[in-house]
């Protein structure tokens, strides 16, 4: 843990500089009347790494999760967010600040074809008017062009071409994921957060899935958060790795430090609660 | 043969996003607007224009606002009825001259032009849409179309009661007093065919132009992912209390003009309660259904499909087949009755989707394999 003491950041195993801290939870409690779903939780996400959040079922991942997109909100704790402390914001107040995430059962919108779902995630860098858009030429265009070529940067990038023009109704379940992690990428994130990228999927798309993660991260330098129940997904893909279980953190640290943590090994294994 | 994509390549994103990006449709729509303007004029009399062309032209209005509403934004509503009549009441208001008296003092408006009546009726309806699509943030479904009703019911009855609103007549009915564009009469009872023709086809198509625009761009989208799926159009930074309004503002405007052309120029004379009662939010509402939820061009076939059927149903059984008018009025309704039914079952998306599905077969036809 020496090298992550800096303020400066550190260098992974694999040679790539994380920069400084891009969000902390400090001291997070999330309750639900009288069930404690987290409890007291600290950790923090630094530039540049992909920092996975794992633990048995019922862990409070999502809840996590959930608390950083602005979902929930947490009863104790302060978010930090770029260096301050992040007032309690509405969800979308909270994508507009650049944090964008997929969901574990494909949140997509099935009435619009791949290409208006990639073009969601840059409404909020579209910014003309009502009127503007009702005369269409001049502002209107320009500005869906030049929003249209991120897309296609973001559509060619997850190679997804072929069914841009399709409904996405029509598609199957792994391009779905799919079209959903280019959704997220279109907004150009500064954190993206990826609730189980790999869930229900073959081995063979668990592949591509992993490839595309880590070329998100080495292409654009993006953040990421994942919660992912592969072990050995988790443990090639990310950089830190925060454990939890009973909605208490157990462990934090590189995967190496993580799989040699009694607790962690207790909690995945199982012995007796007392 | 002539009807396909193949071949027709597009190399700028400008291209890819037009409205009609095969070429045959592009002719084909310029062929129909040619028409629309430079012949149609000189071929109709006054039963063409007000058994057909009229209604048309203003429920395809009121539909495409409609269909902003329900088909993109997905918000049920059933009061469109009575912003038809917030329309209506506010373009009397405008092109008679509004008064307001504040201690004693008048407060006078002169008559206002009636293009420009029109189009203020529909920011004033867009107002009053807004006010009534509040509860929208909270209410969903089934309980937004009856949170809708109460805005059909209480805006007929304002209409009844509020006397300035109609002048202060005897009858409580507003009557349309003559009003023309460059001397031309469009409203009151000397009015040419062609003229009121026109005046409301030149509306339908700056509309429709507007409503294409605004649905393929940024805002079309926020409305329409709000409708699929709310709560991933939050966190990909949509507002939805600002989307929804939005789409019931620029709906209500619609809805609003589709009203005061249906008083002033169709009409020229309205009893609030008969002519913008429950049965016309219905009847907008089927003919959104029955052409395509989320399609401009449905809104058009939906409204056609409406008007024309009734008017050719009677031709038919009375002109063509010699039956009693009365006979034949009952079973119009029957026969118009069945067919929406039958349509449903057939193509629940609509007619919108039969001519997709079409286009999709002619894309491989002769050879579809």
């Amino acid at each position: 843990m020496n090298e992550m003491s800096s303020e400066e950041g550190y260098f992974t195993a694999d040679g790539r500089k994380i920069g400084g801290v891009l969000m902390e939870m400090k001291n997070i409690t999330l309750r639900f009347g009288g069930v404690k779903a987290i409890t007291d939780i600290s950790f923090d996400i630094r530039e540049g790494e992909i920092r996975a959040i794992i633990g048995p079922n019922g862990a409070g991942k999502s809840s996590m999760l959930n608390v950083i997109s602005g979902f929930y909100i947490p009863q104790e704790g302060e978010v930090w967010y770029k260096g301050a402390p992040r007032p309690q914001m509405k969800p979308y107040e909270v994508a507009q600040q650049g944090i964008a995430r997929t969901f574990q059962n494909i949140a997509l919108f099935e009435g619009m074809t791949v290409l208006d779902n990639v073009m969601t995630g840059r409404l909020n860098h579209m910014k003309t008017g009502l009127f503007a858009q009702a005369l269409w030429k001049g502002k209107a265009e320009a500005e869906e062009v030049a929003n249209r070529e991120v897309a296609e940067k973001v559509i060619d990038f997850l190679e997804i071409q072929h069914i841009r023009k399709t409904p996405v109704a029509r598609l199957p379940y792994g391009l779905k994921k799919r079209v959903e992690l280019a959704r997220a990428l279109a907004v150009q994130p500064s954190l993206l957060l990826l609730d189980e990228p790999m869930a229900g999927m073959n081995v063979e798309e668990k592949e591509d899935m992993s490839r595309f993660i880590l070329d998100v991260n080495d292409e654009f330098g993006t953040t990421i958060a994942l919660i992912e129940h592969d072990m050995g997904v988790v443990m090639d893909l990310s950089d830190r790795v925060v454990v939890m279980d009973y909605g208490k953190k157990i462990g934090d640290g590189t995967p190496d430090e993580v799989r040699n943590n009694q607790d962690v090994i207790d909690a995945y294994l199982g012995v007796a609660h007392d | 043969m002539l009807y396909r994509e193949a071949g027709d390549y597009k190399t700028s994103y400008v291209d890819d996003g037009q409205s009609f990006p095969i070429k045959f449709d592009r002719i084909g729509f310029y062929a129909v607007l040619l028409v629309a303007f430079a012949v149609i004029p000189f071929l109709i009399n006054s039963y063409w224009v007000n058994a057909i062309f009229l209604p048309f032209l203003i429920y395809a209005i009121a539909a495409i606002g409609l269909n902003i509403l329900v088909g993109y934004a997905g918000q049920v509503s059933l009061g469109t009825g009575g912003f038809m009549a917030v329309g209506a009441y506010a373009c009397y208001k405008f092109m008679t001259g509004i008064d307001i008296w504040i201690d004693g003092v008048q407060y006078a408006l002169p008559p206002i032009n009636i293009f420009f009546s029109v189009i203020l009726a529909g920011f004033v309806t867009a107002f009053v849409g807004v006010l009534f699509g509040l509860p929208s943030l909270r209410i969903k479904g089934f309980y937004l179309a009856v949170a809708t009703l109460a805005a059909q019911f209480f805006l007929v009855w304002l209409f009844n009661k509020w006397e300035w609103a109609y002048n202060y007549s005897a009858s409580g009915q507003i009557n349309a007093p003559e009003r023309g564009v460059f001397g031309i009469p469009v409203t009151g009872p000397a009015t040419e065919a062609w003229a009121t023709y026109l005046f409301c086809l030149v509306f339908v198509v700056i509309l429709a132009f507007i409503a294409r625009n605004l649905t393929r761009g940024s805002v079309g989208r926020k409305w329409m992912a709000i409708r699929d799926m709310d709560i991933a159009a939050e966190i990909i930074g949509v507002n939805p209390l600002r989307a929804k309004l939005t789409a019931f503002a620029v709906s209500s405007f619609y809805v609003g003009i589709a009203g005061a052309l249906f008083f002033s120029v169709y009409l020229g004379a309205v009893e609030v309660g008969e002519a913008f009662g429950i049965q016309k939010s219905f009847l907008v509402l089927f003919m959104v259904i029955i052409g395509g939820l989320g399609s401009i061009f449905g809104s058009f076939a939906g409204a056609a499909f409406l008007v024309l059927l009734p008017v050719l149903l009677k031709n038919v059984l009375v002109g063509g087949l010699g039956w009693p008018t009365d006979l034949a009025a009952h079973l119009e309704f029957m026969i118009v009755g069945a067919l929406i039914v039958t349509f449903l079952i057939l193509e629940p998306h609509g007619l919108a989707q039969l001519w997709r599905v079409i286009k999709e077969k002619l894309r491989l036809w002769p050879f579809p394999h």
